[in-house]
């Protein structure tokens, strides 16, 4: 009935051996659990709150059935192994969008909820749960909950951004956006410091559903935060459509070594991407504003066997600036740039879930090779700025934040623990609860 | 766009078959024994195509039930133009060893049951004058292996079968298509350790079985590499492939 392997999360690290049970019909009971399981998707978050070492995970992805779609409400109900690129190809042309989207579409509709992921519209649009109408929590000792913001709303509000450990979630009904055109009108503008961003955010986010910023975190001193920022909306009915050329997906074919990221390439990779002209507004294909590292397939293993960290953190707004300039100066001190860092800032809603990480402020994300006890000394150095300024860290990036930070970035969590199935656990889990 | 009907619709393989002709926009009549899964696949189907799908839980063992329930299909969608003969069970092979009602019943499952519903499906597309019949077949039905000979005897018998209809209907504009996939990492074969490059998944095979009918192909091996190792297991004489544990 099962195998071992070692399933990864995109980070590639930690790599361990759990036993894989995978799912074929919302309506079965969950298999026999001897050990504590896990409901893993499409392995996408980067840390461990998608792995479960030395227990048992259950594969959702052959839960991947549509149930309903009603074209003229936009409301979908599907499994919850669907993966959010299977229901864009299913609802674009039909002149429907997701609500809510991450950074990449490859991910499951049960993941994008017990994450909460968010996307470039949190400005306006909030986090994926506030989307969400319903879904069913299948309890291991059989109960079937339907959650919703109305109904089990107890459930619902630990069930989003609740890492999978309240239960197996069997599907899932949202609420789609209306869009008149596949194409995004995108703006690009380059920033020269933090001071301008912050001048350009207000006006952008005036104007736009989505806002994003990369930033260059191979530079300090006056370039410190200089970076360039991209703003975009659905484009109108009509708009002059260029002739689609169909992208070719490059696939990085095997897991080198050692890191090819490293700081020669990240200087380079930082410093040409600064200064590459880019059209300051153009048309362009939803996933190529969206999803830009989904057409480099695997591309995690560019970093090589040891796998990287990823981290990204929220600020208040009160004290923002400031971490912000504390945060890059002391990665810049490091020397371990990252080689991609996006800024943005959160609106103010929130979807009310019990370990959401999304609040209002602003959010950065960055990802460092995995040099082990250096990269974890500047992770932690980070922290305490984060912590100081009472910010938080996302659990679905994280594979090494310590317990004390994390039940300080979540207080809530001791309310959520009387929500966590006695049968579900996580090494994530265990591991910021150990100390 | 096509009518399609599929008899063991809630197979892996069929499943991601019907959605790739699902995204062309293709008609369906599905046929399965269980009810709830079959429910799940004819929904989702709908939503992929945009189209009414048409559904009905059958034991297939049941031969005589083949005639109406074909003229159902048929009605329904207002004639056939693919078929696919998807249905199948695993039997276990040393239980089988010391049952001959087990083994027989995995014959009839697996092979009597495809071999009514083929006569029956090519006879009406040959008073028609059109239609595609797709049966699964295996590797396994190459060469008898003490691993699994029960199974591979029926998935053989289905394969000699179509040869022999195929070649009774050349040039009829009717086009015969047998199957044979490898290891599918399905439900069908969760008993078994799925490591390695053999294990395909079913939308691998599902690719390659719309690309069969596109291309009006007779035998396909899928993955494509099996054609060559089951090429050279064909030709170990007996004499030493009777010693091998494959």
């Amino acid at each position: 009935m099962t195998r071992r392997t070692s399933p990864t999360s995109w980070g590639l690290y930690p790599s361990i051996q759990q036993r894989n049970l995978p799912l074929h019909q919302v309506a079965d009971p969950l298999p026999t659990l001897a050990e504590p399981v896990l409901a893993f998707g499409n392995g996408r978050s980067y840390g461990d709150v998608c792995l479960n070492e030395d227990g048992d995970v259950l594969l959702t992805r052959g839960l991947d059935r549509f149930i309903a779609f009603d074209p003229a409400t936009g409301i979908l109900r599907a499994e919850a192994g669907v993966l959010l690129s299977e229901i864009l190809a299913l609802v674009v042309p039909q002149g429907w969008f997701l609500a809510v989207t991450p950074g990449t579409q490859f991910v499951t509709l049960g993941g994008a909820i017990a994450n909460d992921v968010h996307g470039k519209n949190h400005h306006v649009a909030g986090s994926f749960a506030e989307h969400v109408r319903a879904f069913e929590l299948l309890r291991s000792d059989g109960t079937r909950l339907c959650c919703g913001p109305e109904q089990n709303e107890t459930w619902f509000r630990a069930t989003v951004g609740g890492l999978g450990l309240t239960g197996l979630i069997t599907w899932v009904e949202i609420q789609l956006q209306r869009i008149a055109n596949p194409w995004i009108v995108a703006e690009n503008r380059r920033f020269s410091n933090l001071d301008e961003f912050f001048a350009l955010n207000d006006d952008y986010e005036a104007r736009y559903p989505y806002t994003v910023s990369w930033i260059d975190c191979a530079t300090a001193g006056r370039t410190l935060g200089r970076g360039i920022y991209m703003a975009g909306t659905h484009a109108p009915p009509g708009a002059l459509i260029p002739a689609a050329s169909p992208r070719r997906s490059l696939t990085i074919p095997l897991t080198p070594p050692i890191s090819l990221v490293n700081t020669l390439s990240v200087r380079g990779f930082n410093w040409l991407y600064y200064h590459l002209p880019r059209p300051t507004r153009a048309l362009t294909p939803y996933p190529a504003f969206f999803y830009p590292l989904d057409h480099l397939l695997e591309w995690n293993r560019l970093y090589g066997r040891r796998g990287f960290f990823q981290y990204q953190c929220v600020i208040p707004p009160a004290s923002a600036h400031e971490a912000l300039r504390e945060i890059l100066s002391r990665i810049a001190a490091s020397g371990q740039g990252s080689m991609l860092a996006v800024l943005k800032r959160f609106g103010t809603r929130t979807s009310g879930g019990l370990l959401s990480f999304p609040r209002p402020g602003v959010t950065l994300a960055l990802d460092f090779p995995n040099l082990g006890q250096k990269t974890r000394a500047l992770l932690d150095r980070l922290d305490e700025v984060i912590r100081q300024a009472d910010g938080a860290v996302y659990p679905a990036k994280d594979a090494r934040m310590h317990g004390d930070s994390f039940r300080h970035y979540f207080p809530q969590w001791s309310q959520f623990t009387h929500f966590i199935d006695p049968h579900f656990s996580s090494s994530f889990w265990r591991r910021v609860m150990a100390e | 766009m096509r009518n399609i009907l599929i008899l063991g619709a809630t197979s892996a393989i069929a499943e991601a078959t019907a959605r790739r002709f699902a995204a062309a926009g293709a008609r369906f009549y599905l046929v399965g024994r269980n009810a709830d899964k079959l429910a799940a696949i004819a929904h989702d189907l709908e939503i992929r195509s945009s189209q009414a799908v048409y559904s009905e839980s059958l034991d297939l063992d049941l031969l005589d039930q083949h005639p109406a329930l074909l003229s159902r299909a048929e009605k329904a969608l207002g004639g056939i133009d693919v078929a696919l003969i998807a249905h199948g069970v695993l039997p276990d092979q040393q239980a089988c060893q010391q049952s001959v009602p087990m083994t027989l019943a995995a014959i009839h499952t697996n092979a009597l049951s495809v071999i009514s519903l083929a006569t029956l499906l090519a006879n009406s597309f040959e008073t028609r004058g059109q239609g595609v019949v797709v049966a699964i077949g295996s590797v396994a039905g190459d060469r008898g292996r003490a691993s699994n000979y029960v199974y591979g005897a029926a998935k053989g018998m289905v394969g000699l079968f179509l040869q022999g209809l195929r070649n009774r209907l050349a040039g009829k504009n009717i086009q015969i298509v047998t199957i044979k996939p490898g290891f599918v990492d399905t439900p069908m074969t969760a008993a078994f350790e799925k490591k390695g490059l053999l294990w395909a998944q079913p939308d691998q095979i599902a690719q390659g079985i719309v690309t069969a009918v596109e291309r009006r192909r007779d035998v396909i091996y899928l993955p494509w590499f099996w054609r060559w190792i089951m090429l050279v297991i064909l030709h170990i004489p007996e004499g030493i492939f009777k010693r091998t544990k494959l």
